[in-house]
Parts: C-alpha cells; structure tokens; sequence
C-alpha cells in the first residue's frame, strides 16, 4: 500500500482548520432518519451566503440553488444525504430501562456496550450486555438480539425520555493520525464536500444541491428533490465501505474489497439500485486522469446511493455516485483518511468547472 | 471532602491493566496521600497505605483490599497495519467490535476494534458472533507507521470516556473496581475524624483479574487480623435478573459464602442496620469471584469480609453504578472500621 502522508500543495481546495472544524460539527450533531433538523440547521446556516435560493421542501430536504452565468448552463444536481443511522425509543421499562428499534442497516452485533444520545437534548444512555461472568459458553455461540438490548438512562430519567425519541451513537469526532475517526461519517462527508462546493462553485453551471432526508432508510428524500429540481444530471456524493482487510487464511485473498483507503474518491461503475451513465463516469474518470487526481472504481456489486432514485425519477435523469471510502460504516465508530476526503472534493471540483453542455451532447453510450 | 465524582473520572483517565498498574496506582497515591501516614508500593506493584490508630501497641491491623486493575486487550501480532489482540482478563468478545480503545505503543495511540466482514472470514464466523483472534484494533495509522509505533504485547485499553446517567448513575470503562477504590478512599477520609484504633492498611491490588497477585502478597507483607475485600457486584438490569444481582443504586451488597467470615458479616450487617444504610444480602454459595478468594488463604489465613457495590454490564466499557453506593460502602466501611476495640478481634470467632 503507498505511504502518501507528503502534503498536497496541487490541490485547488484545501481541508484547513474551518472544513475540518464543520465536519467535526456535522458528525457530532445527530440526524437519524426521519429527524435530520440539527444537521438541516448546520446545512441552512453554511449554505445560506453562498447562494441565490434555497428552501426546504415538503420532506425536509434542504434544497439550494447557485446560479451560472452565460449561456447554455447545464442543470446539475449533487445530492449528499443528511441522515445517519440510528435508533428509535419504542417501549418504556422500569428503571431508567428503553427498549429500542433500529433505524437503517445496523448490525446487532455492533450494538453492545455503546454509548448513545437519546432525543433533541442529547441525553447520555448506554446500550449495556450482560456481563461474562453470567453467560454461558453455548449463550455465547449466538450474537447477541436487539431485543435483549436496552437502553439504560439512569434511575432518574423520568418523563425526559420517551417512545418516539431518537437516538444515535455518541462518538465523538477526533482527528487521529492521517485518519477521521467519528460516528456518521456516512454521510456528513458528503453533506461537508457538498457545502464546500457550493462555496467554490463554478460560474458555467447551474449548482442544484441537495441535502437529501431518509437515504438510509430507502432514499427518499433524493426522488422527491430530483423531481423539483428537474436537473440535466446528478452526481450522489456519498461514503463507501473500505472492506480492504486481509483474509483471515493468509493463503486466501480479499477479493471483495469494495473500496480501498487511501486510493483516492469511488466512482461508481454498477450498484444495486443504479447503472450509472457511463459520460458521467468518463467524465470523472478522465477528471482524474488529465489533473492527476487519485481515483479508483468501486467494484461494482451491492449497495447504493441517492442516485438510485434519482436517475428515475421524470423522464429519467442521467446519474453517477462518487463516494469517499470509508471503514465501519453504519457502526458507531467509521474511519475515514482526510486525503480520501481531499482528493473526493477536488476531483468533484475540478470536474464541476469542466462540464459543459456537450458532456450530454451524444446518446447515453454503454 | 473530596468530590467523588472527579476523583473517579481521574482515575477512569488512565490505562492500569492487571500487571500494568504504575499509571492508576499513581493517581490512587496522589488521593491517599494526605490521608494515610505511610505508602509503599509492594514488590508484585499493590500500593499500600497505612493509617496509624489510636491504641496501644502492638495493634490490631484490618486491611481494606480493592483491586485497581482493569480488563483490557493486548497485542498478539499485525497484518496489513491491523493489529491482532488478546484479552486481559475475561472479555465476551460480543462487546468488542466498534469499541474505542487505546493501544499504548511507543506513543499512545487512538484506535477502534474492528470486526472484519464475512467474506474474509471462516464461514462460522459470518453472520454470528467473530471470534477474538478474528478481530482487529485499527489506529488509523498507514502500515509501515503501525510497525515502528507498535509491538507485540503492548497493552490495549478502552477509552470510552465516562457517561453521567441520571439518578447520579455514571457509565463507563473500568468501574469495576475503581469505585471500590473511590469508596476506599472515602473511608479513608472519613477516619480522618474518627479515633480508631486499630492500624488501616488500605490496599490498591494489583493483578485481581488474571492472577490474583496483589491480594495473595499485599496480606502476607501486611499480615491483617481481619480483611475487607471491597469489589462490584452483579446489580439487577438487562440480561441479569436473578438472585445474583442487586437492586441498582439501592445499597450495597453485603457477601455471605465461604469466603466470608461470619462474625465479620454479623458486624457489617447490625452496623448497616444502625445507621440505617441500605444493603442487601449478596449470596456467594461457593466463591465471591474477589480478592477474598486468595486473600482468606494467606499464611495461616484471614477472616474476610466482602463488600460489594452494584455494578450493571460488568466487564464491558459501559459498565453503570451508582454514585450512592459508593459513598454508602465507603460509610460503612469506616463505622465497622471505627468501632473496632483492642478487644474485638476475640469477638471474632466460630461458634462452637
């Protein structure tokens, strides 16, 4: 694996203190699906100097709008999500006791001993398991059921906490090494690159960014965005699992690595939901090529992005996905390289300030 | 009065894992010094601290034993700058994945535990619990870093940092047995009034969780005419609901079993019944699972009393107590520790 730790001094935007210090703001706040309002907040408050409309529409997808100039201005989406995985309080017990559901595509197995924060006042819990001395070696055979799980907010909580509330996990964002390491990196990456772009967008192009509700759990808010904006293409931005461990038989090799760390912004070949527009894959792929970006594809197989509802919504919409690779997605503790996260912004940048009207000119080629 | 609470976050802020103690016990020497007239560290690494009493000599000696040990990982080997780990101290490695920890390498560094995913597993692994040596602890760092920062047999630790619950419940790594540390020193402070006299050793041990070191030595060196050994408890919550837990946050558990002398458990029970702490009978029908194990062994042996304060989630890093507990077993210790007389240890006796 290349050692790429020399500084950047090529890239047009940098990741300084203040891009840093939103993302630390963006990961730390919660937004579980259906509940994105602290992320939303952060978002409006960004994006709200740097461009000419913006609202938020009937889901609550934050939806904003930079004007070009000149003439023949393409109409190009980006949508990053604003929510996260998380929890939902569903039954009060005694004792300070929740019982709770998941929200999105949680493993269970990543639920035991986690801090979480419950509701808008981030209320600390913890999701406990019982202890070793208690179980037996067969118990232990088996993972542990959500259903067995609570969460334990102390004998005082009272009426603070209730069915209905959210709750996500509490991990707070560090900067360790050449590494970010936070909850909900899927997709607060995503929402800081888009807020980023915005503030440097390119003057040839109508920027139509949206900051979309209910990925996680079915992309919901993305159609909904795609169909009021009616753009001439999309780009998803988004997190993707690095599954780039080695193969417990040293014999064997990890063939499904999804994405690599430190190999620079996933473009998408061919996902679960989407076959992605191959010019707007060329598009990104020579970006990279001609600027000397890192890129690399991401192997085409299972998961997904906001382009896979955007590119069907009207008479269809051409799209693709580049996601920055991430490790432990969807657990309470994901792991990113700031370099991945570099270079995801300039590749998107530069290619952004490269687009013009006959990148859509031709048929869609396969 | 010391504050409780920032005297335990002080100590949950360092590693101290069984035969790794010197950062906690430093911290403990630091709190105990003003309260005891003498510190010294024993040969396997127990801080001892000696509270001289008011009687005549030759005294009587009652030793307070709360291990300072915590669970933790350590290194077995690395692969691609992932590192492979073992535990210290018993682990169900269903609440490993996703934790945070601290790998003390050369430096200090951050990291979590990983479980890689199915496909580059053995199938039985898959989809159900993986098994430790499965595992990873990711630090963030690229490989060649990991090779030169870390080495086989460094230590792991877990560093999720301490969660106030309401009700004065506090969630974290370690409680066990850093509150019975916390309530040993609470002791300690409240005989700063009290004229007892008897000598007080109070024992940070070192090791309870793998060897049983500090509670095997520390008596020997010492030589106690009576022991309390001060340890959590099962505490009733999720998943443990049985007569081996606990009420939470409602009293501490006072042992009865074998390892428990039974005047010792008579004393602890009328004094907590005069003052009117709440405490609950914590059957121990074969063994306590504490120090006592090893400590009612030593020499010609030493009758035990255990104390136990109510602990959800043992050994996982949010283990969950009670602020109320801990002050309540630092009370009792120090009333039984105050009443005894030069007479008493005769009183301590089989019935025949």
């Amino acid at each position: 694996m290349t050692k790429t730790n020399e500084t950047h001094t090529e890239l047009a935007l940098e990741i300084g203190a203040s891009q840093l210090e939103l993302l630390e703001k963006l990961c730390n706040a919660t937004a579980v699906s259906g509940d994105e309002h602290e992320v939303r907040q952060i978002v409006l408050e960004e994006i709200k100097p740097h461009v000419d409309e913006v609202k938020v529409d009937a889901l609550g997808n934050v939806l904003a709008t930079r004007f070009g100039r000149g003439e023949n201005r393409l109409r190009v989406m980006l949508a990053a999500h604003m929510d996260e995985i998380g929890f939902m309080v569903v039954k009060k017990h005694d004792d300070g006791l929740f019982e709770f559901e998941r929200i999105g595509g949680i493993d269970e197995r990543q639920l035991p001993g986690k801090p979480v924060l419950v509701g808008r006042e981030h209320l600390p819990g913890v999701i406990g398991a019982k202890p070793i001395h208690m179980t037996t070696s067969n118990e232990r055979k088996n993972k542990i059921e959500t259903s067995a799980l609570r969460i334990d907010l102390g004998p005082e909580i009272g009426d603070k906490v209730k069915p209905s509330d959210r709750a996500a996990f509490a991990t707070r964002f560090e900067v360790i090494g050449p590494s970010l390491r936070a909850k909900a990196l899927d997709n607060r990456l995503g929402v800081a690159t888009l807020i980023e772009l915005l503030k440097h967008a390119p003057e040839q192009i109508d920027l139509l960014a949206a900051f979309t509700v209910q990925e996680e759990v079915g992309l919901r808010g993305a159609g909904v965005a795609a169909y009021a904006f009616h753009p001439d293409m999309a780009v998803a931005v988004d997190a993707t699992p690095a599954n780039d461990f080695p193969h417990w038989d040293d014999d064997d090799e990890n063939d499904r690595y999804n994405t690599r760390l430190d190999a620079g912004p996933a473009i998408y070949v061919m996902d679960f939901y989407t076959i992605p527009d191959r010019r707007l894959i060329n598009w990104l792929v020579e970006t990279g090529e001609q600027t000397g970006t890192p890129y690399q594809l991401r192997q085409p197989g299972g998961g997904g992005t906001d382009a896979g509802a955007i590119h069907k919504v009207r008479e269809g919409i051409p799209s693709v996905s580049v996601s920055v690779p991430i490790r432990y997605a969807h657990t309470a503790v994901s792991l990113a390289r700031l370099d991945d996260w570099a270079y995801t912004l300039n590749l998107l940048h530069t290619a952004l300030g490269r687009i013009t009207p006959d990148l859509l000119a031709g048929e869609r080629r396969d | 009065m010391i504050d409780l609470l920032a005297h335990l976050k002080d100590m949950l802020s360092v590693a101290g894992l069984s035969g790794f103690e010197k950062p906690i016990r430093e911290i403990v020497q630091k709190a105990w010094a003003p309260l005891t007239d003498e510190l010294s560290v024993s040969k396997i690494g127990s801080l001892h601290g000696l509270k001289i009493g008011r009687g005549e000599q030759p005294r009587h000696r009652v030793m307070i034993s709360a291990h300072m040990d915590a669970i933790g990982l350590m290194v077995t080997g690395m692969q691609d700058g992932l590192l492979r780990f073992t535990e210290v101290g018993g682990i169900d490695p269903r609440i490993l994945p996703g934790q945070l920890v601290i790998v003390h390498g050369r430096e200090d560094l951050p990291g979590v535990v990983v479980q890689p995913p199915a496909h580059v597993l053995p199938e039985t692994d898959g989809d159900g619990p993986v098994a430790m040596k499965y595992l990873f602890v990711d630090v963030g760092l690229r490989p060649g870093d990991v090779a030169e920062k870390v080495r086989v047999g460094d230590t792991i630790s877990f560093a999720q940092e301490p969660l106030e619950l309401t009700g004065e419940a506090l969630a974290g790594h370690t409680l066990d047995n850093r509150v019975s540390v916390a309530a040993t020193t609470l002791c300690l402070e409240e005989l700063k009034n009290r004229a007892h006299q008897w000598d007080v050793w109070a024992v940070a041990s070192a090791q309870e969780e793998e060897t049983l070191g500090g509670a095997l030595t520390s008596p020997f060196d010492i030589r106690p005419d009576i022991a309390i050994v001060i340890d959590v408890c099962f505490a009733k919550g999720p998943g443990s609901s049985d007569w081996r837990s606990l009420p939470f946050g409602e009293g501490v558990g006072l042992g009865y079993g074998p390892n428990i002398h039974p005047a010792l458990y008579q004393r602890f029970e009328q004094k907590a019944k005069a003052l009117e702490i709440p405490y609950h009978q914590d059957l121990m029908p074969r063994m306590s699972g504490t120090d006592a194990m090893a400590v009612q062994v030593v020499a010609e042996g030493i009758p035990c009393m255990v104390l136990g304060i109510p602990l959800r989630y043992m050994h996982t890093p949010v283990e969950t107590v009670s602020l109320k507990d801990i002050r309540r077993a630092g009370r009792l210790m120090a009333a039984v520790i105050a009443d005894l007389m030069p007479e008493t240890l005769e009183q301590i006796q089989w019935e025949e």
